[in-house]
């Protein structure tokens, strides 16, 4: 056997290893697939062993491989018994595979959670770091459930490597257990002010992370932050916070204004010293600045000249970041970003890619309608520069967001901008067709003016689409076809040559074409066709009419082959309508007239979130069925998804090719009274701009008075550069006949002009557009609901973090401790029964203190009544799990840390105006300061004001006392106290020495007001500072402890306590529960437990219990402490 | 920031990435994503010039806008991390700094085939920077005192029982002669003139 054993080992050294793999990689570069695959067979067999070094090494060589994009997660379980290594070195191997391949879906990731916990747990600082880092990046909901509560612990643990890791990976636990974050925050709010920089860098990172998703939760940490940024040295600390002020400020005006100057003096300090440290500072601090100040002019004026200094640095960095923060400012104050167009037009020109993106950026803000014309030219001489894909394509969107933007606002001339988007086809391989085709869309259909000059456009590109649609599989810009189809059936009576655009859409290559925009030439051929044949008939051609006819049966077979569903469907009923148009034209029966009410009536744009908007009515239950649901097999045969924009309203419209005008009239008529009456029917708004609809006449539309001037429509050739020549001479016009007509008569305005729901600058007033257009805004239902907040998502994820952190902790926001699942069916009596009759003698004057500050008076009691009980509960479950496990003494750990927030209070001697009720708590940070914290709660009918607490100083003992005063002044209590109300008061006392028991005499003043009048009255109370309350729970680990045992610099101290009837297990709680200590380990009816002072001082117990004794053995650095505490120990324990 | 990082290595450019990539924790990323990833950025980033800015934005595949590439090139390697608008870009800058200088600390004046050969390695210098996504420690004095705690751990943990494994593969080494060594990074001490550290 230690043969074989020693044979093992043997043979593992002449295993591969990483370095053996990866240098097998590189000298197989010919058939690296093969070699990996031999590799993978290897590591297979490998995993199969019982030694865990050659498992742990084949999950390393694994790690690699997966970098290398092949597929492990079949080694999944392996991963997991080499996490389960004792050994550290093979602990990391593991869990570094883990975070690499581990991901939500990983199903075998519920086995870890055991492991995660021991390893977070472990005495060995190390063990517990690598499973921090692991767990940060393959946490999952449920693991983060369980684990909430150990994590938090390590929170406070004695080594800020470790606090630091635990701080930072509650962020990721919040993310995937929002629960969490109440019951945690408070403990990671002490974190910023913990004495390692590391740890107090982590949990502001974590703040920060948290606060940029929900700004408004974290307004009350304001103070602290601002004081932390002025005391900082840290700028990683510093840049962060800045950032978070950067979301608060808009959310608080207030704290803007006290930002101003200490942000002002960074900038003017930092700009003296030019370091990065300096500049990265400063450019934060004025993106922050930007953001958060509406008006401070001053202050953006600074912003802006040194963002400025910033722009033109030759350091392409600053650059960059100068014209990203330029951007923020941009957002709230354009105007001020507007003075520098020249230099964010000169950064266009830049060679390096990332410049341009951000100069890119920022010219949305800053046009207007002088400059649209020159800026969008500037573009397109760049869009044909431009080299590779993303930057062209990034181009084009922005040529046609800032054209757009804000409903066309800048647009004067709706010709140059068709002609743009024409040019813009001309670009290859770019994604963005769709985008072109809806801009084509939605100016032809909103407005009027322009639609023969669009159709004429729409018409060349048909002509031309060998051109565009050259490959048309990957190449997005056959999109635009689909507009430019559409456009010519829709709008054909602007059609000049409609013979010649319906050829073209009759062509074989069409054929080629996706499906969908096949289905869109099918629908609009007839349109097309229909106009023709009125045309015609009109004209007594008939020949040509029968013409057209025949040329239509005989293309559209081509269709009706398809492949694509929807065009096949569209195409044999179109064939079939056709066939029996000619047999009437056979007959010489008229039939244009016909064929054209197909298609009468028109079409209105429609706002994109107008169905949303409408509320549902009351009563109306969207999700009950209206009848009953069809069986499986019917409901399969559903239509293809190709269905286009349109369809909805076409619904509506009449197909029937047999009534006549009249008819048709009529019926529209009696349609509309009939929706006029629905309440359902989404009306159109009765604003004077959109009633056209109603009488779909050509008296409706605006003249247009089409420039002759206009070039003529070469394919191919570049347009715009001319409209904007005609545009600057248009405008030189303008002006001169302005100027005369301001001479004759000035007041006379022009406002009659201005295009609806356009807002116009002063300066701009002077441009009048090019033609009289009229935008159609998108219809809206009539009760459509203002509110936007269908935008935001819901399945973001920081959604659910949206949590206010204020509100006090109630009694059920406790983190999950893992409780044994058995624990429920286990009834032994020795756990059981002197539970009961711990209840039964629990001293009642014992009150909890509560962080719920206000409620009444006869809720308080029962509420209370309640919080004990629970609290025995918990301590109930627990406690019998310690009596089944144990070894398992971190679970004490966690209930420990989870009962700190309730801890101990005492009564101060209740008057019949008011109760006192206090509770001191040291303070790890400070070794001289314990925190008392007093509950006031008014028990009589009156209003209590003025209260004013003071205490009597001891040479060791005094109360801190704001500077100034003397050391008989009181401290006034910052609040007022209507009857049956309570709340708490924080009082900072200074001790030099703890290591005895102190009592302090004190007197509570207070006025007394009710409906006779108002009284002084006054309260003596003591304060008892016990040993116990300067000891804070602090968890111990069994090794640290033998040390600390062993180290012999310990005092030792016993005592022995008779007549004790309760089990081990209540009295360990007792005193964990009442001196703060923590169990360390357990055996039989020995424990050890451990503590420590405010002041460093190690203490120790060993609990021994005998038949009816307890007997205890402490140690500690102070014999005195030890003694008095150990005093207390059995005041309390002889009370049992 | 980030939710894992891959390391990657081309050979044939002589490059070499480390792309902790930006996390949306709930978006499973396969190795498929994962390897287009690695070749959009490698081929955004090769491309660019010398005297340009070390930040790009753009590639859908890095999870939208928020995001951006920041990078230092250094002789044949580039540096890539890619981290969402809450991280300072001078910042990240400074960052990869620090991080190219522990490693040079750790491996003792550090060169491209000290990351191919120990790529666990540099993970666990790098996991002990940033964590699950967020910049852990940017102290390098403590970085790189951890990291030798643990090296320690780890010779102590093997012992005796490791020393022949260890005699093997100096052995192995020794069969080397095509490591150069003499691909050292030359500027790596060098800091760029106009980006002093940032501490």
């Amino acid at each position: 056997m230690a043969l074989k054993m020693v044979k093992g080992s043997i043979d593992r050294m002449f295993d591969k290893n990483l370095q053996d793999l990866v240098r097998g990689i590189r000298n197989h570069k010919e058939d690296e697939a093969k070699y990996i695959s031999q590799c993978i067979d290897e590591i297979k067999q490998e995993l199969k062993q019982d030694n865990i070094a050659v498992k742990a090494n084949a999950v390393c060589k694994l790690t690699y491989l997966q970098m290398l994009g092949y597929d492990i997660s079949w080694a999944a379980f392996n991963i997991i018994e080499v996490m389960s290594a004792s050994k550290f070195t093979f602990k990391r191997i593991g869990y570094l595979a883990a975070s690499q391949c581990f991901h939500e879906g990983t199903d075998v990731i519920m086995l870890t959670t055991n492991q995660i916990r021991k390893d977070l747990s472990s005495p060995n600082q190390y063990d517990t770091g690598v499973a921090l880092t692991g767990l940060s990046c393959f946490v999952t909901p449920d693991l983060a459930r369980d684990l909430a509560n150990d994590i938090m612990t390590l929170m406070s643990h004695t080594k800020p490597y470790i606090r630091k890791k635990a701080v930072l990976i509650m962020y990721k636990v919040f993310l995937k257990y929002p629960e969490s974050l109440r019951p945690a925050f408070p403990r990671l709010k002490e974190k910023l002010e913990d004495p390692d920089p590391g740890v107090q860098s982590a949990a502001v990172n974590v703040i920060c992370e948290l606060a940029r998703r929900n700004p408004k939760n974290y307004l009350s940490l304001a103070p602290l932050f601002f004081k932390l940024m002025t005391s900082s040295t840290n700028n990683w600390v510093l840049i962060k916070i800045i950032k978070l002020f950067g979301a608060l400020t808009p959310l608080e005006p207030r704290l803007g204004k006290k930002l101003i100057e200490p942000l002002t003096n960074l900038i003017h300090s930092h700009s003296q010293h030019r370091d990065l440290t300096g500049i990265c500072a400063s450019v934060s601090v004025l993106i922050s600045l930007s953001s958060g100040m509406p008006n401070h002019s001053a202050s953006i004026q600074l912003c802006v000249q040194k963002l400025r200094i910033l722009i033109e640095d030759s350091d392409q960095n600053l650059k960059y970041l100068g014209l990203l923060a330029m951007s923020k400012i941009l957002k709230t104050h354009p105007k001020s970003v507007q003075s520098h167009k020249d230099l964010i037009l000169q950064c266009l020109d830049d060679k390096d890619e990332s410049i341009r993106l951000r100069a890119l950026d920022l010219l949305y803000g800053m046009v207007s309608k002088k400059n649209l014309m020159e800026i969008v030219k500037k573009l397109m001489i760049h869009v044909d520069k431009a080299e590779g894909t993303t930057y062209r394509d990034e181009l084009l969107t922005k040529i046609i967001d800032i054209c757009s933007q804000s409903n066309y606002q800048y647009i004067t001339n709706f010709e140059w901008y068709i002609s743009i988007l024409v040019e813009l086809t001309r670009l290859e391989g770019t994604r963005h067709g769709h985008l072109i085709a809806a801009q084509m869309l939605d100016v032809a259909i909103r407005v009027k003016a322009i639609r023969r000059f669009a159709v004429s456009q729409m018409a060349m590109l048909l002509d031309n689409a060998h051109l565009i649609a050259s490959n048309a599989q990957r190449n997005g810009i056959c999109e635009v076809l689909y507009a430019a189809a559409w456009i010519c059936g829709e709008f054909s009576e602007h059609l000049e040559e409609a013979n010649q655009t319906l050829e073209a859409m009759l062509r074989p290559k069409v054929t080629t074409l996706p499906g969908h925009i096949q289905a869109v030439y099918v629908q609009n051929m007839v349109k097309l066709y229909a106009s023709i044949l009125q045309q015609k008939e009109q004209a007594g051609e008939k020949e040509a009419a029968q013409e057209i006819t025949q040329l239509m049966i005989e293309r559209l077979p081509q269709f009706v082959q398809s492949a694509d569903l929807e065009v096949q469907e569209r195409a044999s009923c179109i064939l079939q309508l056709i066939k029996y148009i000619q047999k009437l034209q056979i007959k010489e029966v008229p039939v244009a007239e016909e064929v054209i009410a197909l298609f009468a009536g028109e079409l209105n744009p429609v706002a994109p979130k107008a169905q949303k908007k409408v509320p549902v009515p009351e009563g109306l239950d969207l999700d009950a069925w209206i009848n009953e649901p069809p069986s499986d097999s019917e409901s399969e045969d559903e239509k293809p998804k190709t269905i286009f924009h349109e369809e909805e309203q076409r619904h509506s419209r009449h197909r029937q090719p047999e009534i006549d005008e009249e008819e048709l009239a009529r019926r529209r008529e009696a349609r509309k009274q009939e929706q006029a009456n629905n309440p359902f029917y989404i009306k159109s708004s009765p604003s004077p701009q959109k009633r056209y609809q109603d009488t779909p006449g050509v008296e409706h539309i605006p003249v247009v008075q089409i420039d002759l001037s206009v070039p003529l429509k070469v394919p191919g050739m570049p347009m715009s550069d001319q409209y904007v020549k005609l545009e600057e001479e248009r405008r030189h016009k303008q002006k001169l006949e302005k100027d005369k007509k301001k001479k004759k008569q000035k007041k006379e305005k022009r406002g009659k002009h201005h295009r609806h729901n356009s807002l116009h600058t002063e300066s701009e007033e002077d441009i009048a557009p090019a033609h009289h257009v009229d935008i159609i805004t998108e219809e809206m239902p009539e009760n459509a609901l203002p509110s936007d907040e269908d935008d935001k998502d819901p399945n973001d994820p920081y959604k659910a973090l949206d949590i206010d952190l204020d509100k006090p902790l109630a009694d059920s926001e406790k983190l999950p401790v893992q409780r044994h699942r058995n624990v429920e069916t286990l009834k032994s009596p020795d756990s059981e029964v002197p539970l009961v009759e711990k209840k039964s003698k629990k001293p009642k004057k014992k009150e909890k203190k509560h962080k719920d500050k206000e409620r009444d008076k006869g809720k308080k009691k029962e509420k209370e009544k309640k919080v004990v009980e629970e609290e025995e509960e918990e301590k109930k479950v627990i406690l019998q799990d310690l009596h089944y496990f144990s070894s398992c003494c971190y679970l004490l750990l966690s209930l420990v840390c989870c009962l700190g927030t309730v801890q101990t209070a005492e009564s101060i001697p209740i008057t019949s105006f008011l109760n006192l009720t206090y509770d001191i708590q040291g303070n790890l940070q400070n070794d001289s300061q314990v925190t008392v914290s007093v509950i006031f709660e008014n028990k009589s009918t009156s209003f209590l004001k003025s209260m004013e607490l003071n205490v009597l100083d001891s040479l060791n003992t005094k109360m801190l006392r704001p500077e100034g005063s003397s050391v008989h002044d009181g401290i006034p209590v910052p609040f007022q106290l209507p009857p049956g109300i309570s709340n708490e008061a924080q009082f900072v006392f200074t001790l030099q020495s703890i290591v005895m028991a102190q009592k302090l005499k004190g007197t509570l003043s207070f006025i007394v007001k009710n409906d006779e009048g108002s009284t002084h009255e006054k309260l003596d109370f003591k304060l008892h500072f016990s040993c116990a309350s300067y000891l804070i729970t602090t968890p111990c680990y069994s090794d640290a402890f033998a040390k600390l045992l062993e180290s012999g610099d310990l005092h030792m101290s016993s005592i022995k306590v008779d007549g004790i009837s309760i089990s081990f297990q209540h009295l360990l709680a007792k005193i964990c529960f009442h001196h703060h200590f923590s169990v360390v380990e357990r055996v039989d009816s020995c424990a050890s437990m451990y503590s420590r002072s405010i002041q460093g001082h190690h203490v120790c117990l060993l609990v021994k219990k005998g038949e009816n004794s307890v007997s205890i053995d402490g140690k500690c650095n102070d014999s005195t402490l030890l003694s008095n505490l150990l005093d207390e120990m059995k005041e309390t324990l002889s009370k049992c | 920031m980030t939710s894992y990082y891959l390391h990657f290595s081309v050979e044939e450019q002589h490059d070499h990435e480390e792309s902790p990539l930006s996390g949306q924790p709930d978006q499973v990323k396969s190795e498929d994503t994962q390897q287009q990833i690695i070749r959009e950025t490698f081929h955004l980033v090769s491309k660019r010039d010398e005297n340009v800015c070390n930040f790009l934005e753009g590639g859908l595949l890095i999870g939208g806008s928020d995001n951006k590439l920041i990078y230092r090139h250094y002789a044949t390697l580039y540096f890539v991390f890619c981290v969402d608008s809450s991280e300072s870009e001078l910042g990240i800058l400074d960052l990869i700094q620090v991080f190219v200088e522990t490693l040079d600390k750790c491996f003792e004046n550090v060169c491209e085939l000290d990351l191919i050969f120990h790529v666990d390695k540099v993970h666990n210098i790098l996991a002990e920077m940033v964590m699950g996504g967020m910049v852990l420690e940017t102290n390098m004095n403590e970085i790189v005192t951890q990291i030798d705690a643990q090296n320690k751990l780890e010779k102590s943990e093997a012992g005796l029982a490791g020393a022949p494994a260890r005699a093997v593969s100096a052995v192995k080494n020794m069969n080397l002669p095509e490591i150069p060594r003499n691909i050292n990074i030359g500027d790596i001490s060098i800091k760029v003139p106009n980006l002093p550290t940032f501490k």
